[in-house]
């Protein structure tokens, strides 16, 4: 029998050919191999997101293995042994044995919830830049809308976690979020009755939360994240203002390979962070809370942080009751339901608003440095204050006890705060942005100080500029602000010298020493 | 960019089969022709430098470092002692060891491939011309006037009786609503859940004791001067979830403190202490937290969910924080046997406020 003979060499081009036979690939295939991204630091934010979305549906599967979300009340009997004996709620149980049961469970179950922090903090930081560098604007509008979504989906789908091991802290969360319910005008007892089943907390609420949890959210996130992530591959990347770079093209890298390679090396930076935050820095240790129970609340029970703003503003708001006819609107309305709303509203309604404001219905695919749009930059800044003002209050009672301050003053100074720190923030940042934008320019005319101090003949002390370009008689040079980086040091320039690279020693031979010192070349150039 | 450089390329075409060309060429080629410039492609390191060999050394230790920590991962993982024990014992670094040794491995692929895509591919830069802005006018033409002769065809203006005829559907979407609705929808009303407690049914003739939470009933010696417990309805479960709007707090006030209340009870609280007891609902009427924090100075009551303080020698009262409404006071008495009992339920709804609560 004769064996044939493979040619493994020829193999792959044959498996290839036998497959475009079938779907012709090699020309869309190509497009996307040879597709450009641009490239900056802080265009991979959005993508420490969806990395820690692709580790919370790996450790969220394995977590799912072993937990059972029901109220079912059971004695413990697992290896924890100061729990032994204690009647708790079967979800707590599985909670406990995931901990002290499953090998290896407790770094999983660490992991889903650092990854969930990691999650909704990088969303926020990437919604912040994307803010601040006019990436919503036109055409990118529906990604925006996208985005905020999904810091929501994000948001109310972490809730739901924290609330499923039932443990003292996540009882208590959930129980605010049914007064929360419960104060909607009209329909809020309804609400709250239909969806607990009954009187909080009822039988059924897990097994609710947990459908939420692991299928209807993360499903809902998952198509959203694809067509995010559609619209940035068919609509092109934004890019940063520079050399060669125009409103009409994209200037970077190719996707393959050094695009790929990168961003597959940075998935496995975030997977290492999120591993070693899970083994070492311990997170909602639940056993040392107990289980839920109505009576039982201790001092400093905090949500986690993406959480704090809410309950900041819950916190810091006045007692006013709305009374009228026998019906009455709870203070809790105000800053649970309605701030949320409006934080929601208002930004997705920004581009538009943005648009009408500047008069501009251009496309636009070039980034704006923050100081170049002073405006947006001041009312980032207000939203940062806003934000910062009722993340503190969410834990205000924390700074009071550790600063030895009272508690009933940090609930008024976050009140007062609250009112007058946006403005302040926005005034400052504002000029703080124009400050910039005018040194830039006064760079780009006079050219960078050199730090040498010159006596005119007449006594006066001028210092040296050098200029970027060629002065005209004055010595100014007129070169156009691109709203880019302008150089701001005479090293930047080349003049300096690059500094000696290398940790322990230098990587590079220094140049040899010249036998004889040369006299230095005044500086002349340049008059102011 | 070689605009017309281009142009004249793309006339003459690049012979794919010219034995000439290198790899490289006719990759550029074909990105050429899905619109994109490789301009600049220069390796960082000259092909067989001393920097070159440097990174890829630095390439093969991140690697080798995953290679050891992913085995110390694997032989921790079965072989490091992980049961529970009590106090100080190896199991406890169980979970600092697997992340130490994944965290390491994840670091050494991570860093390892960053150094390899970074430092020893080449530098490029590529330039792609962007074709966004709307479609060509006679493209819009066309897709619109497709849609519009979808719309004609289906004759909805021409014929009146379908359109209305479409009204008949309605029904489906309502039937497809009533099944989650229906089956989700409880009347908070029938039975009155939101106004009632563990309570409920309690008279003056047919009293409920109190229990502490293991049980056992309460006696008025049970609390010192100046002290509170927390108390449940002595009914089934009523020391349990079941029961969340139950919990109760019981307190004995200081002589001069029980006058002062008594002085200022309000007209629906007349009645419900007694002695120098009061019993308050423990959940905040604000967000329904247990407000279980007891400053016996001041007599306040403190809820540490969003720091509403009650002042307990009037009436409960709000006096700083979120909340608006009193801790509903419970009506409490003696029995016989010489039992704390409640002598009714609570008087106003306990927790937090909604709608219909007036």
């Amino acid at each position: 029998m004769k064996r044939r003979k493979v040619d493994l060499k020829a193999l792959p081009g044959k498996t290839a050919q036998e497959v475009d036979t079938r779907l012709p690939v090699a020309t869309p295939l190509r497009g996307m191999l040879n597709k450009v991204f641009p490239d900056h630091w802080s265009f991979l934010l959005g993508e420490i997101a969806l990395f820690s979305f692709i580790i919370l549906l790996l450790t969220g599967t394995f977590l799912a293995l072993f937990f059972e979300p029901s109220l079912q009340e059971v004695h413990y009997d697992g290896s924890y042994i100061p729990l032994q004996g204690v009647q708790m709620s079967r979800a707590y149980e599985t909670a406990l044995d995931l901990s002290f049961d499953v090998r290896g469970g407790l770094i999983m179950r660490q992991m889903h919830h650092w990854a969930a922090l990691l999650f909704m903090a990088a969303i926020v930081v990437h919604m912040f830049r994307i803010f601040m560098t006019g990436a919503f604007r036109k055409p990118r509008e529906l990604n925006w809308i996208i985005g905020l979504s999904m810091f929501w989906l994000g948001f109310t789908e972490g809730f739901a976690g924290y609330s499923l091991p039932d443990d003292a802290l996540s009882g208590t969360g959930l129980r605010i979020a049914s007064a929360i319910m419960l104060s909607i005008p009209v329909i809020g007892s309804w609400v709250t009755t239909s969806l607990f089943g009954g009187e909080f907390p009822g039988e059924i609420i897990l097994s609710r939360l947990y459908i939420l949890h692991v299928f209807l959210l993360p499903l809902i996130l998952l198509a959203l994240v694809s067509i995010h992530l559609g619209l940035v591959f068919i609509q092109k990347h934004t890019q940063w203002p520079g050399p060669g770079r125009t409103n009409n093209n994209v200037v970077g890298e190719r996707f393959v390979p050094r695009y790929t390679i990168k961003q597959a090396g940075f998935f496995m930076l975030v997977f290492a962070v999120i591993a070693l935050m899970g083994g070492l820095f311990q997170i909602n240790p639940i056993w040392l809370f107990g289980p839920y129970e109505a009576a039982v609340v201790s001092a400093g029970s905090q949500p986690d942080w993406y959480v704090m703003f809410l309950d900041g503003s819950t916190r810091l708001m006045p007692a006013w009751d709305i009374r009228f006819l026998g019906y009455n609107i709870p203070p809790l309305f105000w800053p649970t339901v309605v701030l949320p709303g409006i934080l929601t509203v208002l930004p997705m309604a920004y581009p538009w608003i943005e648009a009408r404001w500047k008069k501009d219905k251009a496309s636009h695919n070039l980034l704006q440095r923050p100081r170049d749009v002073p405006d947006r930059t001041g009312l980032a800044a207000m939203a940062l204050a806003f934000y910062l003002v009722l993340t503190i209050s969410g834990g205000n009672d924390i700074v009071a006890d550790k600063f030895h301050i009272s508690l009933n003053a940090m609930t008024w100074a976050g009140r007062i705060g609250l009112l007058i720190l946006p403005p302040l923030a926005y005034y400052f940042a504002r000029r703080l942005a124009l400050g910039l934008q005018q040194h830039d320019r006064e760079v780009l005319a006079h050219g960078v100080e050199t730090g040498i101090i010159k006596r005119l003949p007449d006594g006066r002390f001028v210092e040296v500029h050098q200029p970027l370009a060629a002065p005209d008689e004055h010595g100014h040079t007129d070169l156009p602000y691109v709203g880019w980086t302008v150089p701001k040091k005479m090293n930047r320039l080349g003049a300096l010298g690059p500094a000696v690279r290398g940790f322990f020693r230098p990587i590079e031979q220094p140049a040899p020493p010249q036998q004889e010192e040369q006299p230095r070349e005044e500086i002349t150039s340049g008059k102011s | 960019m070689s605009d017309t450089n281009t142009q004249v390329r793309d006339a003459a075409g690049v012979d794919l089969d010219n034995p000439n060309l290198t790899r490289f060429d006719i990759v550029r080629e074909g990105a050429r022709r899905d619109g994109v410039e490789i301009v600049h492609y220069e390796a960082q390191y000259p092909p067989g430098s001393k920097g070159e060999r440097r990174m890829t050394r630095i390439v093969a230790f991140f690697f080798l470092l995953t290679g050891i920590m992913s085995t110390l991962f694997v032989i921790a993982f079965i072989w490091w002692p992980w049961e529970y024990e009590l106090g100080p014992h190896a199991s406890k670094y169980y979970t600092p060891v697997l992340g130490l040794t994944l965290g390491l491995a994840l670091v050494g692929v991570g860093l390892g491939i960053l150094t390899w895509g970074k430092k020893l591919l080449p530098h490029e830069i590529a330039i792609q011309e962007r074709h966004d802005g709307p479609s060509a006018p006679e493209e819009q033409k066309l897709t619109g006037n497709t849609l519009q002769f979808v719309g004609e065809e289906m004759g909805l203006g021409r014929r009146p009786v379908l359109k209305w005829s479409l009204l008949g559907l309605a029904p489906l979407g309502l039937a497809a609503a009533a099944v989650p609705i229906g089956a989700l929808i409880k009347d908070p009303h029938h039975p009155d859940i939101l106004f009632k407690t563990g309570f409920a049914g309690a008279t003056p003739t047919n009293p409920i004791r109190l229990m502490h939470d293991d049980g056992t009933l309460v006696r008025p010696e049970h609390v010192s001067t100046g002290g509170q417990i927390t108390v449940f309805p002595n009914i089934p479960g009523g020391a349990s979830n079941h029961h969340a709007d139950s919990p109760t707090l019981l307190i004995h006030l200081r002589e001069d403190d029980a006058a002062k209340l008594n002085g200022q009870l309000y007209t629906i609280n007349q009645g419900s202490t007694w002695s120098s007891f009061v019993a308050y609902s423990k959940i905040c009427t604000h967000a329904g937290c247990p407000a279980s924090l007891y400053e016996q100075q001041t007599n306040r009551l403190l809820c540490p969910c969003h720091q509403s303080q009650f002042l307990i020698t009037d009436n409960a009262r709000p006096i700083f924080g979120p909340a608006t409404r009193s801790l509903p006071m419970l009506p409490i008495s003696v029995d016989k046997e010489g039992y704390l009992v409640a002598t009714g339920d609570y008087k106003v709804p306990v927790g937090p406020a909604f709608w219909e609560k007036d």
